[in-house]
Formats: C-alpha cells, sequence, structure tokens
C-alpha cells in the first residue's frame, strides 16, 4: 500500500491523470514476457526528464524503491517491481527530437518505439541496424538498458555500437549528460558505455543520441537447406573465413524446422536437418557476387536445397519461417525456458552437440535456433510445467548448458540481460573481484538503492 | 441459460497468453492511449484476475473491457493466437450477467430485438429528421448530424433510407435456369441506411443470372448486441434467422455486411447445429462472386477512357478471414477503375461497434490515421466492403477536410455493368 501522502507528491509531480493505484493498473504493469508476476504500489507516466528527477528525489529520500519500464517486453524481468514501490513508465516520452542528416545523428526520447524510428530514418535514406525481435512494440529506452541485439548484429554489432551519448536521471535526481553528438571523444570515463546494457539499475535514460549509416542500397535474402547441424554449422564459419560478413546468418535445428513446417508454403523437405537464412547487403552489384560465392562456399557441406529471393515477396516468405517459429514450439510442449547463451562462432556445431547430450540425458526436449553468425544461440528448453519434476529437470538441464557455454568460452546471455531469472547464475560467469567491483559502482551511485533493486545481482547480494 | 462461452470457458486460452507484448504493436487503441490496460496483455491479465477474484467487477472493469475495438488485430498477430476478441466479449457478458446491460445495451437489445420496433423508429426518425438532423452542404461529403443522446455532436451519420431495402423487393427474384440461387442477408445498415449498396447487389446477381431470395423475416445479425455484452439477444435473433433462413433451398447466404459476415459465421457457431449449418452457408459475397468467375467478366469489358482512381480499406471482419485478395481482384479488373493501394489499408477504421459511442474522442483519432493514407493515395474514392466501415471512413473524411467520398465495392461494380445500369 501506498501512502496517501506520497501518493499526493505523485499527483503533483506528473498529473494526477498520470498517477494510480487502482488494483487494475498494479495488475497490468506487474509482468513481463517472462511471465513472472510482482505487483507495485503504485504506476507513474512521467512526461519528462524534469518530472523523473522530481520523481526520484522523493523516492531517494524516502527510500521507495523506483522500477523503470518500457514496453515491458524483457525476457529476464529487468522491468518487475520484484519488491513492490514505483513502476516509471517512460512511454509518454517517444518523441524523436532530431533527425540530423549532415552528422548521421538522431535524437530521441526513451519512449519510441525501435522500429518506429527505423522506419524515420530509412524514409531520409538513414539506417539504425539493431534489430531485436520486439522491434515492432520494444522501446528503445528499454533497447539501451538492455542493450538489445537482433539478427544484423553479425555485420552491424548491438546497441550500445550506436549509442553516442544519453541524458541520463541519476538515483539521486540529477539530471545529467553523457557522451555527446561527436563521433570522437574521450573527456572523462565513458559514462555512456556503463549506462548501455546496466539494465536500469544506475540511472533512468531520458534522452538518446544515436549514430545512424548510410542505408544499404539493397540486400539479398537465401535460404539454404543442410542435411545436418554440423553442416549449417561449419557453413557459417566456411562464410565468414572467406571474408564475407552477411548482413543475418541465422540458423534453425531439426526440431526447429518441424515446428515451423506447416506454417510456411516453402518446400522444407524431410532431409533437411539443419537450415540457414542468409542476408547480404549493400552495393547491387557487390550482393549478386556475394550471394553466388556464398553458394560456392557451402556447396560441399550437405546443401539439400538453397532458395534465393528474386522479390521483397520472396524475401518476407524465407523470413517468415524464422518469424513463426515462437509460436510453433508449442506444438512441442506448452511451456519454454528461452535463454540466450553465445559462444565464440566456431564453437556453434560444439555447442549444439552439448546440447544435444543435455537433452538426451534429462529426457527433457531442447529446441535451438538463432544467430549463428555470432554466436547467440536461442536455447528452448521445453516443458509442461503442469507435470511433476519438469521444472525441476528444466532447471537441471539450463544450469548444465550455462556451465557447457562458459567452458566454450562463452557468455550466458547474448542479448537479454540477467534481470532476475539470471541472477542466480552469475557467479558462474563473472569472478568474485569483477561481481565486487560492479557492487561497488552500484553503491557509490545509488547508496539508498532504490534504482531497480534486486536486479543483476540477487537481492541479499544488493 | 446462455449458450455462449462463460469467460471462465476461457481459462485456457487465458493462460496461453506469454505476455510477450507484441499486441501492443497492433492494437488500434494502444497505439492512441498507451496504458496497458487497453492493450490485449492487460486486457487479459484483468480478465484472469476476476476470474481469480483478484480484481473487483466494478467501473473501472467495466471501463476497460469497454476500450476494445474487437478489430482482431491482437489475435491475428499474437505468437499464440489466443482470442483475446472473444475473451474481451465473454467478459462483456461477464459484466452484463452480474451488473446487468448499460442503458446503451439495453436499448440495442430491445432496438434489435424487435424489427417491427426498429421500422417503427426508423420511420419516425425519417418523418422527424428535418426536424431532429442539421443537414449539412453535400458537396463536403457531410450528411447529417446527430444530436441525440449517446451520439456525439459533431459525429456524422448516413442520411436514412426512403423506404427500407426489404420492403422495396419481393422474397424472391428468379434468375436465369442452370445458374444458382442465392439468398440475401440484408443487415441492418443495408436495409435501412444503405440500399443503394443492396441495389447494386441485385443489379449483379441480374446481371449474372442468378436468382435470389431476401427473406422478410430475417433481423439484425446480433453483433451490436453481443458487443454489448447482451448475449440473450443474439441469441433470439440468431434464431430468428435460422427459422427466415433455414427453409431456403439456395446453398449459399450472401452478405454485402463484413460485421453481418463474421456476425453470423463466428458468433452462431455452436449455438445448435442448425445454427453452425446457417453459418456454414454464409458467404461473402466479394468471395461468391470471385467465385462465380466475375473478375474475369470485368476484365473482358472495354475499358473505359474516363476512370476512377479507388483505393480499398479491408474491413476487420474481412481482414481476420482471410478474405483481402477478393475486392482487390474485382476492383482491379474494373473498366472504369485504377486501383491504388493506400498506407494502412488494413488498419481498423475506429469504429467498433459500441466502442465509437463510448469512446468517439479516441475512435475520431484511430480514424484519423487512416486520413493520412487516404489523402496520399489520391484516390477520390475509398472503397470498403462494409456498411459500419463506410460510415466511419466518411466520418474520418469529414473530418479531416479531405474530397474523397465512400462507397462500396459493389456499387463500382455495378456502375460498369453493360449497359452501365448504375
Amino acid at each position: 500500500m501506498i501512502e496517501p501522502r506520497i501518493l499526493r507528491i505523485l499527483k503533483d509531480i506528473v498529473g494526477k491523470e498520470n498517477v494510480s493505484a487502482d488494483r487494475a493498473d498494479l495488475i497490468c504493469y506487474s509482468y513481463d514476457a517472462t511471465q513472472q508476476q510482482f505487483l507495485p504500489d503504485v504506476v507513474v507516466h512521467p512526461g519528462s526528464a524534469h518530472e523523473i528527477s522530481l520523481i526520484l528525489k522523493m523516492a531517494n529520500s524516502e527510500k521507495i524503491p523506483v522500477f523503470p519500464r518500457g514496453a515491458g517486453s524483457g525476457f529476464t524481468g529487468g522491468s518487475l517491481p520484484i519488491s513492490g514501490g514505483i513502476v516509471l513508465v517512460t512511454r509518454r516520452m517517444e518523441q524523436i527530437l532530431r533527425i540530423d542528416e549532415d552528422n548521421l545523428v538522431a535524437v530521441v526520447e526513451p519512449g519510441v518505439v525501435t522500429e518506429v524510428l527505423q522506419q524515420a530514418v530509412e524514409k531520409v535514406g538513414l539506417f539504425y541496424p539493431p534489430d531485436p525481435a520486439s522491434l515492432k512494440f520494444s522501446t528503445l529506452g528499454g533497447n539501451v538498458a538492455e542493450c538489445a541485439g537482433g539478427p544484423r548484429c553479425v555485420k552491424y554489432g548491438v546497441t550500445k555500437d550506436y549509442i553516442l551519448g544519453l541524458e541520463v536521471v541519476t538515483p539521486q535526481g540529477d539530471i545529467i549528460k553523457t557522451g555527446g553528438e561527436t563521433m570522437k571523444g574521450v573527456v572523462g570515463y565513458d559514462l555512456t558505455k556503463l549506462m548501455v546494457g546496466s539494465e536500469g539499475t544506475l540511472g533512468i535514460i531520458t534522452k538518446i543520441i544515436i549514430k545512424l549509416l548510410p542505408l544499404p542500397e539493397a540486400k539479398k535474402t537465401m535460404l539454404v537447406l543442410f542435411d545436418s547441424i554440423d553442416g549449417a554449422a561449419k557453413g557459417v564459419s566456411a562464410i565468414i573465413r572467406g571474408k564475407i560478413i552477411p548482413t543475418t546468418l541465422e540458423f534453425m535445428d531439426a526440431t526447429t524446422i518441424d515446428c515451423v513446417r506447416k506454417a510456411t508454403n516453402l518446400d522444407l523437405p524431410a532431409a533437411a536437418k539443419a537450415l540457414l537464412i542468409i542476408e547480404v547487403d549493400g552495393d547491387a552489384d557487390l550482393i549478386e557476387r556475394q550471394a553466388a560465392r556464398i553458394q560456392e562456399i557451402v556447396a560441399p557441406l550437405g546443401v539439400v536445397a538453397t532458395r534465393i529471393a528474386a522479390t521483397a515477396a520472396e524475401s518476407d516468405e524465407i523470413w517468415k519461417v524464422r518469424r513463426s517459429v515462437s509460436a510453433s514450439l508449442r506444438k512441442v510442449n506448452p511451456d519454454k525456458f528461452n535463454e540466450d547463451i553465445c559462444v565464440p562462432r566456431s564453437k556453434v556445431p560444439e555447442m549444439i552437440r552439448t546440447i544435444e547430450g543435455i537433452a538426451a540425458r534429462h529426457q527433457v526436449p531442447i529446441v535451438n535456433f538463432g544467430h549463428a553468425g555470432d554466436g547467440n544461440i536461442h536455447v528452448n528448453v521445453m516443458i509442461d510445467r503442469a507435470v511433476s519434476g519438469e521444472m525441476e529437470k528444466a532447471e537441471m538441464a539450463i544450469e548444465e548448458i550455462f556451465g557447457a557455454t562458459l567452458k566454450l568460452g562463452g557468455t550466458m546471455s547474448g542479448e537479454h540481460g540477467v534481470g532476475i531469472t539470471k541472477a542466480p547464475y552469475i557467479p558462474m560467469e563473472l569472478d568474485p573481484a569483477a561481481v565486487a567491483y560492479m557492487k561497488t559502482i552500484k553503491a557509490a551511485l545509488d547508496p539508498n538503492n532504490i534504482l531497480n533493486p534486486g536486479k543483476i545481482f540477487l537481492a541479499d547480494q544488493n | 441459460m446462455s449458450k455462449h462461452k462463460k469467460l471462465k470457458d476461457y481459462e485456457e486460452q487465458i493462460k496461453q497468453c506469454v505476455k510477450c507484448g507484441a499486441c501492443q504493436a497492433h492494437c488500434p487503441v494502444f497505439g492512441e492511449e498507451k496504458k496497458e490496460s487497453v492493450v490485449a496483455r492487460g486486457k487479459i491479465a484483468l480478465a484472469d484476475a476476476l476470474l481469480k477474484d483478484d480484481v473487483e467487477l466494478d467501473e473501472r472493469f467495466m471501463a476497460d473491457m469497454s476500450k476494445c475495438l474487437l478489430c482482431g488485430s491482437c489475435f491475428d498477430k499474437c505468437p499464440n493466437l489466443v482470442p483475446t476478441d472473444e475473451i474481451v466479449m465473454a467478459a462483456r457478458r461477464e459484466i452484463a450477467a452480474r451488473k446487468g446491460l448499460t442503458t446503451l445495451g439495453k436499448g440495442i437489445g430491445t432496438v434489435l430485438g424487435h424489427p417491427a420496433l426498429m421500422d417503427f423508429l426508423v420511420k419516425g426518425g425519417k418523418t422527424f429528421s428535418s426536424l431532429l438532423f442539421k443537414k449539412v452542404p453535400e458537396g463536403s461529403g457531410l450528411r447529417l448530424r446527430f444530436p441525440v443522446p449517446y451520439i456525439a455532436s459533431d459525429r456524422t451519420l448516413p442520411e436514412i433510407s426512403e423506404i427500407p431495402f426489404r420492403q422495396r423487393h419481393p422474397a424472391f427474384i428468379p434468375g436465369e435456369e442452370g445458374k444458382p440461387t442465392v439468398a440475401f442477408f440484408t443487415g441492418c445498415m443495408i436495409n435501412y441506411a444503405y440500399a443503394e449498396i443492396g441495389e447494386a447487389l441485385l443489379a449483379i446477381l441480374k446481371f449474372m443470372g442468378i436468382g435470389v431470395h431476401i427473406p422478410s423475416g430475417q433481423g439484425c445479425c446480433g453483433l451490436p448486441a453481443l458487443s454489448a455484452g447482451d448475449g440473450k439477444t443474439v441469441e433470439e435473433l440468431a434464431e430468428r434467422n435460422l427459422e427466415a433462413f433455414a427453409p431456403i433451398a439456395a446453398e449459399r447466404i450472401v452478405t454485402a455486411c463484413a460485421s453481418c459476415n463474421h456476425g453470423i459465421d463466428k458468433l452462431y457457431q455452436g449455438l445448435g447445429p442448425g445454427h453452425d449449418a446457417l453459418a456454414e452457408r454464409v458467404e461473402d459475397i466479394l468471395v461468391f462472386l470471385v467465385k462465380e468467375g466475375l473478375p474475369e467478366k470485368l476484365a473482358a469489358l472495354p475499358k473505359q477512357e474516363k476512370r476512377t482512381r479507388v483505393t480499398y480499406h479491408d474491413p476487420c471482419h474481412l481482414r481476420t478471414q482471410g478474405i483481402t485478395k477478393e475486392p482487390r481482384a474485382l476492383l482491379k479488373a474494373l473498366p472504369s477503375v485504377d486501383f491504388v493501394e493506400m498506407e494502412g489499408a488494413d488498419r481498423c477504421c475506429g469504429l467498433g461497434g459500441t466502442y465509437s459511442v463510448y469512446h468517439y474522442q479516441t475512435s475520431k483519432k484511430i480514424g484519423g490515421r487512416k486520413a493520412t493514407g487516404i489523402e496520399k493515395s489520391g484516390a477520390e474514392l475509398v472503397a470498403s466492403a462494409c456498411p459500419g466501415c463506410m460510415m466511419q471512413l466518411q466520418d474520418t473524411i469529414n473530418h479531416a477536410g479531405l474530397p474523397q467520398r465512400t462507397i462500396h465495392v459493389l456499387q463500382l461494380i455495378a456502375r460498369d455493368l453493360p449497359p452501365y445500369a448504375g
């Protein structure tokens, strides 16, 4: 229960229509894509950095936790109000403030939906490459806070590679600027890089300065079907060793292909045990040559069939294969645990083989697909929670998968972040001194631990 | 005892929502309000909470459930195909069951459930229209303003027909020997306001040599009542329509209103074997005409020199059934039409039955987004296949001060038939 006094202060700051402690709103802001539920005490929709600053000043002095939230589409619970308090929703701050065609820079507010920015810059021939699967609804503030990735990262990198500077409200309520609008800048610590991927634990992003690229002239999409996962995985390394970096290199294993067969008009023969969706972009002549060269490179690796899209509609049909994965997985089992491990590219085949072993040992179906080009595999452990013992099996399998990932020099999260779901596993990846270093930063910047507490590190570790 | 599913019957589907948030990208109401309680994910969470007694069925809950156009955009794009539109309708029935119907809901049920009353009111409305309605200039594309309770004073509505469509025609108009015969479910909008759509349909069927039954005992499909949470009236109307259509031998019952088509096809299923069979027979007229080869016949007509640039708006109730190609095929085949796609053709017009009555200002904003696409298309006419959409689109166009007019695809076809019947 929120004190009436606090409610009044919040209403004074943002206006009464932008504050709610109605049970309906508490329920509506209690979840994200993890399907876990924690009720806040109050939901606030601020409209400016100034308002956020006032909210944080009050919260800091009253020691009320604040949980920033964009679209609430995270997979690790980054925006969940795990200890009540204030959910601070940035959706009202959704202006694209500027698109600077001379300097290839955009300045936006945190509530702008990723695709909205992409479309706006593409209209003037520019390009914002990060493309998380949630791009149609996730906000840029959330993308920056979690350092979102996506299929195009193999060539273009992740969100952090496009953030030049930020405006941030600190846990004490100060409004600070990090970085700037220049391509270069080395004055002081790089607070921009510290903020990107900090999962809303160090400050609330209120303005984002984004680096843009020229929009590539053309793109070409190919679908290559292989008779084994090894062939597909070797294909990924071979293409890159051949000095071609495609825009995307997505792969699916045999189980995933089985799941999507009915969702597409494309012929996916039974002999296809793995597939790659490869897209190249750039100069129109160049991509023709690259597509031909890729076909030559993968030819000896057990290719069952190849399809090269000639039109945008055909390209769309190929991408439909990838897009329909998520929904089709329910055919395997009703509940899924989607992990986003990342290993060095060349280790993808070994990782997949290890996961197959884990699946067999625990007798739990595991479906693998993802961004093979950057070694980021979406490992989906499929169970039926209603069946007793299944949860335990899934947990054991996940822990083993993380262990194997780290052994191969990988990381337990390529793009989803830690949030609350991966917090228990942090000690597996980071050594104690590194964790202590991070906690020192958090404690120094947010001594009262009001900003997104309980995230990244377990609550009792904060 | 209602034959429609209760909210509790949707427990499994409610569980299927994984809260991914994808619905945020597609919900027209969320696009305006940006609040979780209006989007599918939030509504599912609230419905779930109600079933678990975790939230009160109070004014707030009722308001949240009223904020849905039932356009099906969320369902269409949901990775798990959670039928939020059905869940919202079940929640509205739950509200009506526990709290009673709203005044508007009662009004809808009373009028729709008694066709004679409807005829009377419409006739009265026509007689008094010069007193009740403020006539606006023809050239502006505006028709009438409606200064009565529940209807926003700046809303423009179509004029009521002089004589309702069904009263103008016999119950059966024979066709040519060897050709199929259909039955025509007119729906309220065509019967009372857009009779010209019905006339166009008859002209086309005549051209095709197809006979048509127009049973006089038919009534409203029931969709407006269901949208208001009034399952009982829907069931009564379903009975009435079953009585009117079951004895008719025609294989197909055609509709020229996307909402009626959806209303019967989807909402009568499960009410009983007779209703299932009735729903099976229902087909949108444009789908029927394409199957009968009309596009080829139209394409064979000589192209006219003076052509009109026409764009098309997808009614939600056809789009969610996958009926998007047929209207375009017909428009493209027309000798006097240059078809042009508009941006956001598949976006809801913002009507949503009772939604636009309760939330006219937001409905107007949602509609307003269509105006950009309409203007950019450079079309003179905006065709659609749903009188409800036509009404809302014309209102949108009027508010945006655009010169376009809305028209039914059937009217465009009829205009081009030899000897250019008009």
